[in-house]
């Protein structure tokens, strides 16, 4: 991603000072999390089927490095090569070396937010390889030169106008035709030009299989389908975290991806690949970029268990309201939340606080990861570790006297609302409470919920 | 060396062992009439299912679409005369295939999905770059869930196989709803 120094909540700033498409943004991304819902309770067992597939990620967990071993031994008898890259600029040469090797000079890409992680893109034009983005969304922003907002819908900060735009631009289509049919119509017959003449084919995995070495990827375009049974080279990327131990585990997982994702009962292609088909090379690279470190940090190593649905992004009300660019790093949202300051804490020091840790991404999460904890926890290690700025220590240290106090707390309270009653400008200074940028204050109640429980329903 | 030192850090930082969890299939949702849900899920996502007699009935519309002059593929004997260079076809001439006839493995209930083994493709393109998709699938070879579908498929076997729930679709514009990304643009589904 580009390079910033402004932290979320600068960038937050810019997103919602355009209002109605702050709002459009937060009502389309809640329209998501309803047809998640939806999706959810045509199935009795959901709940079983998340501490399924929690069971088998933490399993899997503690016994990763076995597991990487019986995949890599599985893959290669399959006669798939695997390559081990340790951080993403290893990542990056392995994948250039293989076109190399190979004079291969035009690639398409489907969706993977590895790849977005290690810059690979950026990295490949410099040296002279044309890179096609071809997920709808991907090419949009890839056109924009602006990374993606969110892992499964990359351009859902942009209207149709901005993308009928960016494609009369690049794809020469009627000015000012925001037709979606049209525009999609347009995509498609300019990706299918370029899948026939590429040589190569990069893809994300969703799911690989130790006891079989093969390999899983979703899509609902079927645009890693096209490009890869299209190209003679077909190359692979996956984080070290994607592995499971059986075939059948995928029963668990892709009963829970699309419905967590987009409340669809499955994606529309769930494709299995195994072999290279004949005279076809296949390559995976496996990769840590500071996984390894994270599954050595026992608060947050759950945080390896995700499997990228992005329910807890539609569901944040920070992300929704704020747009995926203002947590300036691959993966935004609650969860990247919690991955990034990992890889970098001073730079991703800001994002563990971009959040009201009101839980919702724990309720949704498939695989049962305690988001909003692991949130408050690297809050705790931030500021200890000395990567936050004091205004907001001082901010977390009153608040953990307070509720560590229940007395305090309800005075605490108590003073809340009579100074919101009595001297409403005091909260509601832009200047004094930043929160109150572009919110408005709900009126303060007469009494606490606790006061009007203990009135109401007697006892205490 | 990457791969050592990965698998070191991996072994250092695990936490210690736990066992995988018992999944109980009888514990999941079961269906009254499999063959019902299947038709109502894949309409929900744009695809068409139809029940057929006989084949006699399909052999006549591949005959006709192939009489207005289109390219079609067709893999099913029982649907005439089947397409012997399939297997080896280059992607520019695949590129214009109008229609393509395969066979599905089994069908699932719950998400409208059909199984094809690499065998049954022929060619590993050809359910994607068609522009119209036609799958067989046998009545009794519909199960419930995902669950009992990977009991009944041996998902590694081939070196590529695919679960295909409806036609092709993106929302990456403003979240419309369109149907032929890259993939077929219509997905019919005969039940024999
Ligand atoms: S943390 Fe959970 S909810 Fe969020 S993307 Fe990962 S799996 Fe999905």
């Amino acid at each position: 991603m580009q390079a910033t120094t402004k932290n979320h909540a600068q960038l937050s700033e810019a997103f919602i000072a355009d209002e109605p498409r702050t709002d459009w943004h937060d009502e389309t991304l809640w329209f998501v999390r309803s047809k998640r819902d939806k999706a959810v309770h045509q199935v009795p067992e959901w709940e079983l089927l998340r501490e399924w597939a929690s069971a088998i990620k933490n399993h899997t967990l503690s016994n990763l490095d076995n597991y990487l071993v019986d995949f890599e031994r599985n893959a290669n008898a399959n006669g798939v090569v695997v390559h081990w890259a340790s951080n993403a600029s290893d990542h990056n040469n392995i994948v250039l070396k293989i076109m190399r090797d190979n004079q291969v000079k035009r690639v398409v890409k489907s969706k993977s937010m590895l790849t977005e992680e290690c810059h690979l893109n950026p990295f490949l034009i410099e040296n002279g390889i044309e890179v096609v983005d071809t997920d709808l969304g991907e090419r949009i922003v890839q056109f924009r030169n602006e990374p993606p907002s969110h892992i499964v819908l990359p351009a859902i900060h942009l209207k149709k106008q901005d993308v009928s735009e960016t494609f009369h631009e690049h794809l020469h289509t009627e000015k000012g035709n925001n037709d979606p049919q049209y525009l999609t119509e347009a995509a498609r017959q300019h990706l299918r030009s370029k899948f026939i003449a590429s040589d190569l084919a990069i893809t994300g995995v969703n799911f690989a299989i130790a006891e079989t070495g093969g390999f899983v990827v979703c899509t609902n375009e079927g645009n890693a389908d096209m490009g890869a049974h299209a190209a003679k080279i077909h190359i692979a990327c996956m984080g070290f975290e994607k592995i499971i131990p059986k075939l059948e585990h995928l029963g668990v997982f892709l009963r829970l991806l699309a419905r967590s994702a987009t409340g669809q009962p499955t994606t529309t292609y769930n494709s299995h690949f195994h072999r290279p088909r004949n005279g076809q090379q296949m390559h995976i690279v496996i990769v840590d970029n500071g996984r390894s470190k994270q599954l050595g940090r026992p608060e947050f190593r759950n945080s390896l268990k995700c499997i990228r649905c992005a329910a807890c992004f539609n569901t944040c009300p920070v992300y929704r309201r704020s747009g995926g660019h203002s947590y300036h790093t691959a993966v935004a949202g609650p969860i990247g939340s919690i991955l990034n300051p990992n890889i970098d804490m001073r730079a991703n020091a800001d994002l563990p606080f971009a959040s009201t840790l009101c839980g919702s991404c724990s309720n949704v999460c498939p695989v049962k990861i305690d988001i909003h904890d692991q949130l408050w926890k690297w809050r705790q290690v931030l500021v200890a570790e000395g990567y936050v700025a004091n205004g907001k220590k001082l901010g977390m240290k009153g608040m953990a006297f307070v509720l560590a106090y229940p007395k305090v707390y309800r005075i605490a309270g108590k003073m809340g609302r009579w100074v919101m009653r009595v001297l409403p400008f005091v909260t509601n200074n832009k200047l004094l409470n930043p929160w109150y940028k572009q919110r408005e204050m709900p009126e303060a109640p007469k009494a606490s919920f606790r006061d009007w429980y203990r009135k109401n329903r007697g006892g205490s | 060396m990457s791969r050592a030192s990965i698998l070191t850090a991996i072994t250092n930082n695990k936490p210690s062992l736990v066992d995988l969890p018992i999944i109980d299939i009888n514990a999941v949702i079961q269906y009254d009439d499999v063959v019902a849900q299947f038709k109502a899920v894949l309409e929900s996502i744009g695809g068409l299912a139809i029940e057929l007699n006989n084949m006699q009935e399909l052999e006549s519309e591949v005959q006709a679409e192939k009489a207005k002059g289109h390219y079609i593929i067709n893999t099913l004997p029982e649907l005439g005369e089947v397409d012997k260079d399939l297997a080896t076809q280059v992607v520019a001439t695949l590129e214009t295939v109008h229609k393509a006839y395969l066979r599905g493995a089994i069908a699932v209930a719950e998400n409208g999905a059909v199984w094809l083994y690499e065998h049954q493709m022929v060619n590993r393109l050809s359910p994607f770059i068609c522009q119209h998709l036609v799958l067989v699938v046998e009545k009794r070879n519909i199960v419930a869930t995902m669950h009992q579908a990977y009991q009944h498929i041996d998902a590694g076997k081939e070196g590529f196989g695919v679960f295909i729930a409806g036609p092709s679709k993106t929302a990456d514009i403003e979240q419309s709803l369109v149907i032929g990304a890259h993939g077929a643009r219509s997905l019919v589904v005969y039940l024999v």
